[in-house]
Parts: C-alpha cells; sequence; structure tokens
C-alpha cells in the first residue's frame, strides 16, 4: 500500500494552528502581568511561537487537506502543540533548578498537559517554586487539548472547516464522528460551547463556595486554575496536595463535574434542545453512569472494611463514615474516567484496592467527551460480540447483529473496535514491560504495579499510578527512553493510536 | 437556507456539493456506506434512512428547512417524500421523476401531491437534444426571454471556417454577442482583435435568428436537418422521438425490444420504428446510416452510448449525439469523438440552481461543467444597470461579466456601449463561475 501524503499541505496549516496556539499564551501573560512574575517568559513564548507559525505557513500557505492529509495533520499538530508547549517551562526553569529545565522532562510535562493526561515531572509543584503564570499555563494546555485543539481550529478557521469532517473524527475520541448540524463548523463551536458553559459554571460554584466560607482554600486563581483542568479530564493541580487540599465541600461539589466531563458533551446538546430522552435513553450514558455506581459502592464497600491505612492525605476512613464515601466516591469519579486528581493518597491502600482502582482504569471516558482510555462504547460493544460469538457457537445458524441504544452497530464498526481494543491492550503491554526492563537497567527495581500503571496511566491519558507514581508522586526519576516512550504513549493514547501510527506508515513510504 | 436532501445517489451529491458552500444541507440516504461518505466529503449533515418517511424527515430537521430536493432514483419515492414533507413542514419542494406522466399530473394543477416543482429529468434531457439536434454544430443549445434569446455553444475545430479569424471577424451579425471563449477549460472574455484556435467552445447570446445564421456559416454543407436516428428506445429516446414528431422533423427510431418496439411504434405515430439490434453494422449499413444529420445515442446505459455513439459515427453518421448518465464522462465522450454528451443530471442540476439562488434568476444555463452560467435577469430598481448606459455600469462589475441581449417588451434590444437598460427589462449575462452570486447581487 502505498501512501500519498500531501505533507506540506499538512505543515502548512499547522502554522496557523501556530500562531493560534501562540494567541492562547495571552491567558498566561496575563496572569503574569497581575503578578508581575515570569512576563519575559511568555512575551517571548508568544514571539517565537508566532513566529515559527508564519515560517511554517509559508510552506503551502493555501493547504489543500484531503483524507490522508487529515490524519497526518491531526497527528503533527499533538506532536507540535506539545513541543511547542514546552517553550514557557524552559524558559522560565532556565538558570534555576526546576527539573522542567530538563527538554526531555518540558516535552513530557507539555504533552501530559496537552493530553489531559495529568502525569507529571514537575519536582515541586508550588507556587513559591513557580510562577503563578507558568502554573495556569500548565493548567490551559489541558483546558485546550480536553475538546481538541483541532476541534477548536475547526469552530473558528474557515479554512479548516472545509475538511473539518476528517479532521474532527481523527481527533475526537470515540470510534465515530457525530454531527450535530450541517456545518461541522457549528458542531465543533456547539461543543466548545457546552464545555466552555460547564468550566464557566465549575468556576462560578468553586469561588462561591469560598465567598461563601465553606472553601478557605479556593481562592479565584484556584477556581479558575481547577477549572482549567477538571472538563478535560484533565487532573493538573497548582497545589501539590491536589484536591486533597480543598475542603470537604470543594470535593463533593466536584464529583458531579467530574462525572459530566466523562460523558458525551453531543448529549448535553440534545439536552438543551429539550431531548432529555435522548440521553437517558443512550445506552452509553447508562453503562458509564451505572459503572460509576456500582465501582463506588464496591470501593466503599472495601474502605469500609478498612482497604487503606489512616493517612496524611485523605484521612481516616473505615466504617461508614462521610470520609469514607466521599474518598471511594471522588477517586472513582476522577480515575474511572482518566481524570487522576485524588484526595487520598491510593498509593497507599491496601494491594486489593488498588488492584481494583487498576481495573477500574481500564473502563475510560464516553466517546465524544473528553476522556481518555478504552471508551464505555468500545466495552459495551466487545462485551456484545463476545456474548454474540458464544451465543452463535451454540445456536450455529442464529443471525444476530450487535445493537447499541436500538440501533445496529454496523459489522465493520465491530470489527475496527475489537482491533482497536486488542491494539490498545498490546501496546499497553508491551510498553509496561519495556518501561521495567529499562528501569531496572538504571538501576531501580519497579513494583508490578508501577509497571503496569506507568504504562496504563500514560496510554489512557489517567496520569497518576500506584507506587511511586501515585497521585502525589512524581515521574522524574524515570529513563530518558522511558520518559520518551511514554510521552509517546500519551499522544498515541489520545488521538486513539491510528493517526499517529499513520503518520509512521506514511513516512516510511514516502520516498 | 435550510436544505434537505433525500437521496444520495449521483444527482443528489451534486446538488448538495454545489449547495453545501452557502447553504446548511442535510442529506437523506438509505445506503449507510453512502451517509458515511459523504459525512466526510462533504460539509453537510447525512442521515441514514427513508426520505418518505416523517421519522427521518423530522431527523433531518424538515421542521424549519425552507427546501426540500427529493431526488432519488424512484420517481414514487421522490412524490410520497415531498408530499409527506409537506404535512408538517412548509419547505418549497422539488421532485425530480422520470416518467413523464406524472408530469403530466402535476401540469394540470400545479402544486398537487404537495410538489411545488415537478422537474422531469427525461424531458428535460430530451429537450436539450431536440434543441441540439435543431442547431447543426452546437454543443449545447438554451432558450431565454419566451425564446426570443438563444444562447448557443460551438466547437471550433480545424474544419470549421472560423479557426484563426479573430472575434471582430467572426462576429458579423448584428444582433449577436460573442460572450465567451472556453479555452482549456479556461474562461476567456474576448475582445475584437482575440483569435480563435482549433478546440475552443465560443458562448453565442443572441436573436434565434442569428444563432442560426451563425450555425450555418461555421457548417455551411448542412442544409437543414431532414434525417435523425433515435438509437434506442427507452424513456429519453420516446421523449425525443415525441418532440422531433411535434416540430415536424423526419426521424426514424431503433429499439432491439420486440414489445417495446411494438408500444412505441403504437404511441408515436410519426415516428418510423425499427426493430433490431442498435449496434448490428449490418442492420446500420441497410439503413444508410451515412447519409443520416444525427445519430442519437440513448441505450440506458454510458458503456452502450458511447459505442452506439461512435460507431454511428465511423459508419459515416454527420453528427452523433451521446446521452451521457455519469456527468463527469461528458467531457471524456467529447474527448474520443462523440461530436456531444447530454447528461440529464446536468438539467436537474440547472432547474435546482435556479431555485437555490437567493435571487431568483428567471432562467439559468450551465456551461461546461458550471465554468460559467448564462442567466436571465428580470432588471429592477436596486440595480446598478438601471437607467445607465451599458458602457458606465458595467464598471461596477467583476470582470467576467457580459451582457449577451436584453428583451424589452417582447422585443429584441441589442446591448451596446450607450444601451440605457431601462426596468423590468429581461438581460441575458454571461457569467464566469465564481463571480454568480457577487454578480446576481449587484444586478
Amino acid at each position: 500500500m502505498s501512501w500519498r501524503v500531501d505533507w506540506q499541505a499538512s505543515v502548512g496549516l499547522l502554522g496557523t494552528g501556530l500562531k493560534y496556539l501562540a494567541v492562547t499564551m495571552f491567558v498566561p501573560l496575563f496572569v503574569a502581568v497581575v503578578y508581575m512574575e515570569d512576563i519575559w517568559v511568555f512575551a517571548l513564548s508568544i514571539l517565537l511561537v508566532t513566529a515559527l507559525g508564519f515560517v511554517l505557513e509559508q510552506v503551502d500557505p493555501d493547504p489543500d487537506i484531503g483524507a490522508r492529509e487529515a490524519l497526518v495533520f491531526v497527528s503533527l499538530a499533538w506532536l507540535t502543540a506539545a513541543v511547542v508547549g514546552t517553550v514557557p517551562y524552559l524558559l522560565a526553569g532556565f538558570g534555576t533548578s526546576s527539573t522542567l529545565a530538563d527538554p526531555v522532562n518540558a516535552l513530557f510535562e507539555s504533552m501530559s498537559g496537552f493530553t489531559t493526561t495529568g502525569a507529571t515531572v514537575m519536582g515541586q509543584i508550588s507556587l513559591e517554586q513557580h510562577s503563578h503564570a507558568l502554573l495556569i499555563w500548565r493548567q490551559l494546555t489541558q483546558w485546550l487539548g480536553g475538546m481538541g485543539i483541532i476541534v477548536l481550529m475547526i469552530a473558528i478557521l474557515p479554512e479548516v472547516a472545509v475538511n473539518g469532517a476528517q479532521l474532527m473524527a481523527s481527533e475526537a475520541p470515540g470510534p465515530e464522528l457525530q454531527k450535530l448540524t450541517p456545518k461541522i463548523a457549528e458542531t465543533a463551536r456547539v461543543l466548545w460551547l457546552i464545555y466552555f458553559g460547564f468550566t464557566i459554571a465549575y468556576v462560578v460554584v468553586m469561588y462561591g463556595l469560598h465567598l461563601a466560607g465553606f472553601a478557605p482554600n479556593m481562592n479565584l486563581y484556584n477556581a479558575v486554575a481547577h477549572g482549567f483542568t477538571t472538563l478535560p479530564t484533565g487532573g493538573f493541580s497548582p497545589q501539590a496536595e491536589s484536591i486533597a487540599y480543598f475542603s470537604a465541600a470543594v470535593q463533593w461539589a466536584a464529583i458531579p463535574f467530574l462525572v459530566v466531563a466523562g460523558v458525551n458533551f453531543a448529549l448535553f446538546w440534545h439536552v438543551l434542545k429539550g431531548e432529555v430522552d435522548v440521553m437517558l435513553e443512550n445506552a452509553e450514558f447508562r453503562a458509564y453512569t451505572g459503572a460509576i455506581a456500582v465501582t463506588t459502592a464496591l470501593l466503599s464497600l472495601l474502605l469500609v472494611r478498612g482497604a487503606a491505612p489512616p493517612l496524611d492525605i485523605g484521612g481516616v476512613t473505615g466504617g461508614v463514615t462521610e470520609n469514607t464515601i466521599r474518598q471511594a466516591a471522588f477517586q472513582i469519579a476522577s480515575l474511572l474516567n482518566s481524570t487522576g486528581y485524588a484526595t487520598s493518597d491510593f498509593a497507599q491502600w491496601d494491594t486489593h484496592a488498588q488492584v481494583f482502582l487498576l481495573f477500574v482504569m481500564f473502563i475510560g471516558g464516553s466517546a465524544g467527551s473528553t476522556g481518555g482510555g478504552v471508551k464505555v462504547v468500545r466495552w459495551l460493544v466487545v462485551f456484545k460480540t463476545i456474548r454474540r460469538e458464544l451465543y452463535t457457537t451454540a445456536h450455529p445458524d442464529v443471525v444476530k447483529p450487535v445493537r447499541l441504544t436500538g440501533s445496529v452497530v454496523d459489522e465493520d464498526a465491530v470489527r475496527g473496535i475489537a482491533a482497536f481494543t486488542l491494539l490498545y491492550i498490546l501496546l499497553f503491554g508491551f510498553s509496561a514491560v519495556f518501561i521495567s526492563l529499562d528501569t531496572a537497567r538504571i538501576g531501580i527495581e519497579l513494583t508490578t504495579l508501577e509497571a503496569v500503571s506507568a504504562s496504563l496511566a500514560t496510554i489512557g491519558n489517567i496520569g497518576p499510578g500506584f507506587g511511586r507514581l501515585g497521585p502525589f508522586g512524581n515521574y522524574v526519576f524515570f529513563s530518558d527512553a522511558s520518559k520518551l516512550l511514554m510521552t509517546f504513549l500519551m499522544w498515541v493514547g489520545r488521538l486513539e493510536i491510528v493517526p499517529v501510527l499513520a503518520v509512521f506508515v506514511s513516512a516510511l513510504d514516502s520516498d | 437556507m435550510r436544505i434537505v436532501i433525500v437521496g444520495a445517489g449521483e444527482v443528489g451529491s451534486t446538488v448538495a456539493a454545489s449547495l453545501a458552500d452557502g447553504h446548511e444541507v442535510v442529506v437523506i440516504d438509505l445506503d449507510s456506506d453512502r451517509v458515511d461518505t459523504l459525512t466526510y466529503s462533504l460539509d453537510v449533515l447525512a442521515v441514514e434512512g427513508d426520505g418518505s418517511s416523517l421519522g427521518t424527515l423530522r431527523e433531518a430537521g424538515i421542521d424549519d428547512a425552507d427546501l426540500l430536493i427529493a431526488c432519488t432514483d424512484d420517481d414514487e419515492t421522490n412524490i410520497v417524500s415531498c408530499g409527506t414533507a409537506k404535512t408538517i413542514s412548509d419547505a418549497f419542494t422539488i421532485a425530480r421523476v422520470r416518467n413523464t406522466k406524472y408530469l403530466d399530473t402535476w401540469n394540470q394543477s400545479e402544486g398537487a401531491l404537495g410538489i411545488d416543482l415537478m422537474v422531469g429529468t427525461n424531458l428535460l434531457a430530451a429537450q436539450s437534444i431536440v434543441r441540439v439536434v435543431g442547431l447543426p454544430g452546437a454543443e449545447d443549445v438554451d432558450r431565454f426571454a419566451d425564446g426570443l434569446i438563444q444562447m448557443a455553444e460551438f466547437r471550433i475545430t480545424d474544419e470549421t471556417s472560423l479557426t484563426g479569424m479573430s472575434v471582430a471577424e467572426a462576429d458579423t451579425f448584428d444582433s449577436l454577442t460573442f460572450a465567451a471563449i472556453i479555452r482549456d477549460d479556461e474562461v476567456v472574455i474576448p475582445s475584437g482583435d482575440t483569435c480563435l484556435r482549433d478546440g475552443d467552445d465560443i458562448v453565442m447570446i443572441g436573436s434565434p435568428e442569428s444563432i442560426s445564421d451563425f450555425a450555418q456559416m461555421i457548417e455551411p454543407n448542412v442544409d437543414g436537418i431532414s434525417d435523425v436516428l433515435v438509437v434506442g428506445g427507452n424513456e429519453i429516446g420516446f421523449e425525443i422521438a415525441k418532440l422531433l414528431g411535434e416540430q415536424g422533423i423526419p426521424h426514424r427510431l431503433v429499439e432491439p425490444d420486440p414489445e417495446r418496439a411494438r408500444s412505441l411504434s403504437e404511441t408515436l405515430p410519426k415516428t418510423t420504428v425499427l426493430r433490431n439490434d442498435p449496434t448490428d453494422q449490418e442492420f446500420l449499413r441497410r439503413e444508410r446510416i451515412d447519409e443520416v444529420d444525427v445519430a442519437i445515442a440513448t441505450l440506458g446505459s454510458d458503456e452502450r452510448n458511447l459505442l452506439s455513439a461512435l460507431l454511428s459515427k465511423r459508419l459515416g453518421a454527420n453528427r452523433s449525439i451521446a446521452v451521457v448518465e455519469d456527468g463527469d464522462y461528458s467531457d471524456l465522450f467529447e474527448a474520443v469523438g462523440v461530436d456531444v454528451a447530454i447528461s440529464p443530471r446536468e438539467a436537474i442540476a440547472e432547474e435546482i440552481t435556479r431555485f437555490t439562488r437567493e435571487q431568483h434568476a428567471e432562467n439559468v444555463a450551465i456551461i461546461e461543467d458550471d465554468r460559467a452560467e448564462v442567466l436571465e435577469v428580470e432588471v429592477d430598481t436596486d440595480s446598478v444597470l438601471i437607467d445607465r448606459p451599458i458602457r458606465e455600469s458595467i464598471k461596477e462589475l467583476p470582470d467576467g461579466v457580459v451582457i449577451g441581449a436584453i428583451a424589452r417588451d417582447g422585443t429584441y434590444v441589442i446591448p451596446r456601449g450607450d444601451t440605457v437598460i431601462e426596468e423590468d427589462d429581461h438581460i441575458v449575462v454571461f457569467v464566469a463561475e465564481h463571480i454568480v452570486e457577487e454578480t446576481l447581487e449587484a444586478i
């Protein structure tokens, strides 16, 4: 198979994208001006990125994006965004002891941001060590990556809209594209507006709690910073103690937003149009909320039976107390859809509770949400297909389509989903082996849970793992090789593997 | 405008592609593969389902649609889709039908069956073929202003006497405007000293008499049309024979199927119906095809039409016209030696374009795969043209616009630099494709 890809077109459009990415850096620049810190870092970043954008744009000033160019463009756009995202980290870290002054670390952190993973190599997360502006940039990368940088481009750039459907299909999580309106740009705008609306609502609720006296630590800066990372299922926090730094009221109030972040945003559009039924009858929505309910109940049971020791972060659990239920509900809402916030140091829980959380991490958000992982809809199809296989073994003559929310899933789609899920698990397995061998090479022995969670937390865009990689731990001790592999896994995981592999296939094939 | 299109076949997707730019388009089709393809290839919403069911139409948002175009391959589906849509929506409905009997019914009372505009593709195709038959050398002929003005497209070849002449030399008729030259896919607006080359297509606008005199000049050997052979007795062939009969042009029709041939001969009293294999060379020679003025191939499939048209030409027919179902092949047909290829799909596209333009043009003719359009527009008081000599007003129109002819109170007016355009004049303009919207805005 030969791939004929117009690289110039992809690169040219990339230039346009970068110019707009530079515009988003005005947000941290504004914060920098307010706090009078790191102003030159962001001013210089904006100049550099804009200049690079202009240069790339010259490669093909009038790009014509076809199906293959769309795949290449989407993958390259995410890689480039991650690379460009390192500029503020590198500039701010220059000449300091910050771990982000190292390019590999900066790339890891930036990719972890844009892909809404939330794994960190930042040596010390504190507003003493880093500026407010730099930490808000870190939060902002997750917000941009959540609904998708390409979807944002489609929403605002008319020239991208022509082939927007292909671009959006390559970026949007889930097996297929859902168009809500005839114009793809309109669909993109609707999705971003819903996303924006929920973000505003989050900030208002959190700052409201602060003003009402229920959340002493949730000042405006923290409310906005966490607003940037809750809806995109990101998980970064400018506070070293993540959400555990805030009061119980904040934690309870965050749970519904975490749940919402893993729901297909198209369903909210139907709700806004008054079609609440569409949401309630949606098979994936039911499965997703059902899974949250069941796993929360099970985890509560484990915690009630004393699966967690008394902890500095997370407090005393055991018995039916408010704290026990809250810890169970928050951890599930945060880990099931790949957000990665924590209110308890679950890396110190008993092994059986950790294995249970590992299982929960496999589920992922819904298609069309901002969540990572395999996605609920794929698991539904996989299970229904397996059930059909078993059934047809007993009744060889039966003809039985796979159904979802009443409509038949195309057999090609079934095959595609099965192949994706298998590929995902293979990639996860091989990477776990590589990470564990490579880390042993530099003289550090990982536990099984650590090795497995390092791989899963990055490919699933979750963030925290277990052991040293726990919610209050750090990925900084890995070798550069492992960090680069994990950076690759985050990239592949966010774009759901295929677009990225397409780039490599086309790169190998082009002469 | 929000436009719902039922049927994503060739007609449907062509129409969707041309409308997707300026409108919100929703396309309905039964075939999930087509729906998939369309989702990615065009900026439209593609819905899988049956366009004649209320549920699917609702899903496509018919409630607040402005226009419904039903153009599946099935007449009944198209008619029912329009009728169904009318039950819950005020959208203007357009149905494409092949069978002329439905068109007859609809003509009895416009708006019948819930259809605001019925477009009979077979009839339209037959009409454009017969127009071309009547004008030797022409590739495309359209009538404007109730027949007062004609547009015709001719090909300049080495055999025609015009090659090498300048436009000023060739343009010897008073009421004739040399509107444009299509050269190597480019639209060229000619000036007096532009030279005509082999392979040019020229677009002429003028009175029917001057157009036909011009045709005479290009093809001096042809002296009227006295012998037409229609190869194929399908619906289009039938319509062609009927129209030729009405105009008194002598013609014969070949149909291989005995029963069909019989029924054709019963319904077409003025037609000589021959029953034989239309690709049998012996038979064609026997019928003296070498003396035929025009042979028209309409056998139902592009392959057979191409074969038949090339065969007629080879055996000595003066001119061959082929029906081409897949509009994309028009150029190919003409490149390999068919004189004129006419697509029924283009006919419906013209009709639909006419109705979807924001500012209604009275008539539209699409030139060479939509590289340009010839439009008939009634001038109103908002126009930049009104009450001014053309010499002045033309400066405010974009390059690529030519005012070809004016019809005023049923008389033909020759547009010259000092002609003043008045209210209610019908003007026929040639407009390059990329400036159509801009031009319509101004005039």
